[in-house]
């Protein structure tokens, strides 16, 4: 039975149009899968843009409570900015081990990046977590809601990240560097490297003119 | 299939060199604008236009080195798709402002 099986492919080679087929799936499908996810990262970034729109005609719109002075914390930004970052350049490093193929460093390297960008979450929510008990929760004024959908929304997305990292490490744990493994991490890399981007719209927007007051 | 991503187009140390590169540009220019505000270097208008500048400068070199966006190293597409999210950012971000700031000048004076 197995030998008569194995019979028919020998007869294709004879056919000259068949080598012309199997281009079909040579469709680059891993980079098809990067621009989907890349065309995600852009819709994503429109999302983010009108929450900076938002935020910024909302700044006057205290109600008389807390203003941007008063509940902003430089050295918390700052420390919370370079984390991130940091957590950027230590996914970089992940991704060059990619490259040359060491699983071992694939899975230090993200394991850094997610130590650091749980750090940014923590400092975030300590951040959330004072305000609101200062009285200064997203309830307070049209200001403090707009800050909180924007700084949070982007805490969500790392936050998601952080689950991705995690489940990328497992994943790790099982599989070797196949090329879907790659793929799935150099998405992760745009994705984790977007929130960096989008971070630096945040403390140039909201915190850094923030503590100067009446920027705008 | 795998070979046709952009990060194949490196060898390891090119890319370690990138990111480090990145890395050292994307903290001096964050130290400036933090350090122009927490020391209160300058005006603070001329500090609005330091942090919109820095920021802006760090955008590009996190896209360029982090990214990797350079013409042969990344799709066409990808290009084309940042390129019109970044006119309807622009738009809607303009347009909301310029309508808002608008509407704010009416409704208050």
């Amino acid at each position: 039975m197995t030998a008569e099986a194995q019979t028919p492919p020998v007869e294709a080679p004879e056919i000259p149009e068949i080598p012309e087929i199997p281009e079909i799936p040579e469709i680059d499908v891993m980079g098809e899968r990067d621009f989907g996810f890349w065309l995600y990262l852009m819709s994503d970034a429109i999302i983010f843009s009108l929450l900076f729109a938002t935020y910024v005609v909302m700044i006057p719109g205290t109600d008389g409570g807390p203003t941007a002075q008063d509940v902003f914390d430089l050295p918390r930004a700052f420390a919370e900015t370079v984390l991130l970052l940091t957590s950027s350049f230590t996914f970089g490093m992940a991704s060059v081990a990619v490259l040359s193929g060491n699983k071992t460093h694939v899975v230090l390297w993200l394991a850094v990046t997610a130590v650091l960008g749980l750090g940014f979450i923590g400092l975030e929510l300590s951040e959330f977590t004072s305000m609101i008990a200062a009285g200064a929760g997203p309830d307070r004024s049209g200001f403090l809601s707009a800050f909180f959908a924007l700084v949070g929304t982007h805490g969500l997305h790392v936050t998601a990240g952080l689950v991705w990292i995690l489940v990328t490490i497992i994943q790790l744990s099982r599989k070797e560097l196949t090329p879907l493994m790659r793929s799935r991490i150099y998405r992760l890399g745009l994705f984790w490297h977007f929130l960096d981007i989008v971070w630096i719209g945040i403390f140039s927007v909201v915190y850094l003119p923030g503590v100067m007051g009446e920027a705008f | 299939m795998a070979q046709d991503m952009q990060a194949q187009h490196h060898t390891p140390e090119e890319m370690r060199r990138s990111y480090l590169f990145g890395y050292a540009l994307a903290i001096i220019l964050t130290m400036i604008p933090f350090g122009v505000v927490a020391f209160g270097l300058v005006s603070k208008p001329a500090a609005i236009f330091i942090i919109a500048g820095t920021a802006i400068f760090q955008v590009f070199v996190h896209l360029r080195f982090f990214l990797h966006m350079k013409p042969g190293l990344m799709p066409r597409e990808n290009f084309m798709a940042i390129g019109f999210a970044a006119v309807l950012i622009l738009i809607m971000i303009g347009g909301t402002l310029w309508i808002m700031l608008d509407l704010h000048y009416r409704m208050m004076i």
